[in-house]
């Protein structure tokens, strides 16, 4: 010990490799309650008053032009990216490997901003909030919302911080479901849209597989037709909802690598029913600290609302519904992904292509199923930068 | 049957780039200013940066090569990566003023069937290729019975991603059969400094490359 200690004092003192980081983000929130600011939701119902939590990194510039709106996929929130500072083993937003200086979309450049949406549990109106009718949590009460809904309370957002147009929109899976309504919804208002790992309709399987999750959320005895009290929500169904979910995530590449067959002790069978191989292990992690950050309802609204999108029934036929975009796009999907698989990225190229528009595409290579748009370790973060790049000098141009 | 071109292994792209960079500035001379171009097979993306810069050209391109496409993209290029003849039925006709052909129609498996292809996308079609009736290949043939390995065909037999021949007259002649108004045609000889030396005379033979403009028939 005291020669290894010996050894070290002789080292050269090395210079630390400079990280620069984010300063400490904090989150906001802002609450529509207006006469004028009555939500309209697709299904015909309404919302007020509605509070959006949402977060932004970098600076707006004197000209109001560089702002980049990221949305977020099914579990994610407002917490894109940086930390809070607040705890000493914190966890970075969910996109901080993309977000940051010197990053993809680099807060020395861009006015980066993200909201948890519409009908979310992180700090949004939602199934999980009070509802001030009654006093106790919306649950089933809450009514069905979209992603032309949650599209909507975004561009409400942006009026409210003053920002008359988006350098791009950018979100994978749920995320760039959005990041197409907003081009279709907004036009005026977008300059470059970057969907990822997303489609235009989910596919039946992938309907197939949220059906499943909603219903063992909704046959767990504690989701009590939706009315749980916040502290005690149905844990068995989401968990068991939440480890679905996450199969479709990943990829059989992928669980071989990290898994293989491995078992839990490190030799071998333990003749048991409990937990035995570390794939079972992984997945039971995944759900429980999913229960700890999720409310159930939520869950089957937000799949829902995944469920129902589809621009080819809602405009026609699928180029019809990017017949009034101007910008130029940026599609991306991953090689693995089974649940919004390459194909359906390509039919959209196909369709935006059709009505004439500039229209950029790349299958990326990774192991990591439908997962690696969340993941490091491919070329995702330059090809973004790169389009961010060419959008920045054709907005100057 | 969907015309998908399946390299036949990684091919080394290194080796044939001094051929496939030689005709640019020739290519960069017959694109309009403020043209819109679409370079299919663009690869990583040089020539249309290049076209970019010295022509301000609206720039379209059309990959395979995951890798290169993802180069392209970082690089601020609009490309998509698809099956080149693919990519172009999903375009009206005279979509483009130039469309490139850059060394790739040799590698492509419906070289005809592309070429009409473009003709219908575009106004004026860019093509290029190696001439396999250059002289340095004839002898390669017939004095040394191997299959020729030259600046301008670099991979061995093998290796090599083309998957057909072409010598200047037999493009000529298709372009003679499918009536096709050629432009400009164009021939260079690379040197052993890799310098592209113009041909005029007897090209077929003294030519290593070969450059066609082909125009779009007034209708």
């Amino acid at each position: 010990m005291s020669q290894l200690v010996k050894r070290s004092e002789t080292l050269p003192k090395v210079q630390p490799l400079e990280v620069r980081r984010l300063e400490p983000v904090r989150a906001h929130t802002v609450t529509f309650e207006g006469p004028g600011e009555t939500l309209h939701l697709e299904s015909g119902q309404t919302l007020h008053p509605v509070t959006v939590t949402y977060e932004t990194y970098g600076q707006l510039n004197e000209q109001r032009d560089n702002a980049v709106l990221v949305c977020h996929a099914l579990s994610g929130d407002a917490h894109a990216a940086g930390y809070y500072g607040l705890e000493k083993d914190e966890k970075p937003g969910w996109w901080d490997t993309l977000i940051g200086p010197g990053k993809s979309l680099d807060t020395d450049k861009y006015f980066v901003i993200c909201s948890n949406f519409l009908g979310g549990c992180k700090g949004t109106t939602g199934p999980s909030s009070i509802n001030p009718a009654t006093g106790k949590p919306f649950g089933l009460d809450f009514p069905f919302y979209t992603v032309k809904d949650m599209v909507q309370l975004q561009r409400r957002l942006l009026k409210h911080l003053g920002i008359p147009w988006l350098l791009a929109v950018i979100g994978g899976s749920l995320g760039g479901m959005q990041a197409l309504q907003w081009a279709i919804s907004f036009p005026e208002m977008v300059r470059g849209a970057i969907p990822i790992a997303t489609t235009a309709r989910l596919s039946p399987q992938a309907i197939a597989f949220n059906e499943v999750g909603r219903q063992a959320i909704m046959s767990d005895p504690a989701w009590n037709d939706g009315n749980y009290p916040l502290d005690a929500q149905p844990e068995r169904g989401l968990r068991l909802a939440r480890m679905i979910g996450h199969i479709t995530y990943l990829s059989e590449q992928s669980m071989l690598r990290k898994f293989s067959r491995r078992y839990i002790n490190g030799k071998g069978r333990s003749f048991c029913l409990t937990k035995d191989f570390q794939v079972e292990s992984y997945l039971h992690h995944q759900g429980s600290s999913f229960v700890r950050r999720f409310d159930a309802n939520t869950y089957l609204y937000i799949t829902r609302a995944m469920d129902y999108f589809d621009l080819e029934a809602a405009y026609g036929r699928l180029s019809t519904a990017f017949s009034g975009c101007r910008c130029p796009f940026l599609v991306i999907s991953f090689t693995t992904d089974w649940l919004f698989p390459s194909e359906q990225s390509r039919e959209l190229v196909q369709a935006l292509r059709r009505v004439g528009l500039d229209v950029s595409y790349c299958n990326i290579e990774s192991d990591q199923g439908h997962d690696a748009f969340l993941l490091p370790g491919h070329r995702m973060g330059d090809v973004v930068a790169g389009f961010l790049d060419r959008l920045t000098r054709m907005a100057s141009s | 049957m969907k015309a998908h071109y399946v390299p036949p292994q990684q091919v080394d792209w290194s080796r044939s780039l001094p051929r496939d960079r030689a005709l640019d500035p020739s290519i960069v001379d017959l694109v309009p200013h403020r043209a819109k171009v679409l370079d299919l097979g663009c690869g990583n993306g040089d020539l249309l940066l290049r076209l970019k810069a010295e022509r301000g050209v609206d720039e379209r391109g059309v990959e395979l090569e995951p890798s290169a496409v993802a180069e392209c993209l970082s690089r601020g290029l609009s490309v998509i990566q698809a099956d080149l003849e693919e990519s172009l039925l999903d375009l009206r006709e005279e979509s483009y003023d130039v469309v490139v052909l850059n060394q790739v129609l040799l590698a492509t498996a419906r070289p005809l069937q592309l070429l009409t292809e473009a003709l219908r996308v575009g106004r004026r079609v860019l093509v290029s290729f190696p001439n396999f009736a250059y002289w340095r290949i004839r002898s390669q043939i017939l004095f040394r019975g191997r299959m020729p390995v030259t600046l301008t065909l670099p991979y061995l037999w093998y290796e090599t991603p083309n998957i057909r021949s072409a010598s200047v007259k037999d493009f000529r002649a298709l372009c003679e059969t499918k009536q096709w108004d050629v432009y400009t045609e164009l021939f260079v000889n690379l040197d052993r400094l890799e310098r592209a030396r113009p041909i005029t005379i007897w090209p077929n033979l003294r030519a290593s490359l070969a450059l066609f403009a082909l125009e779009r028939k007034a209708r």
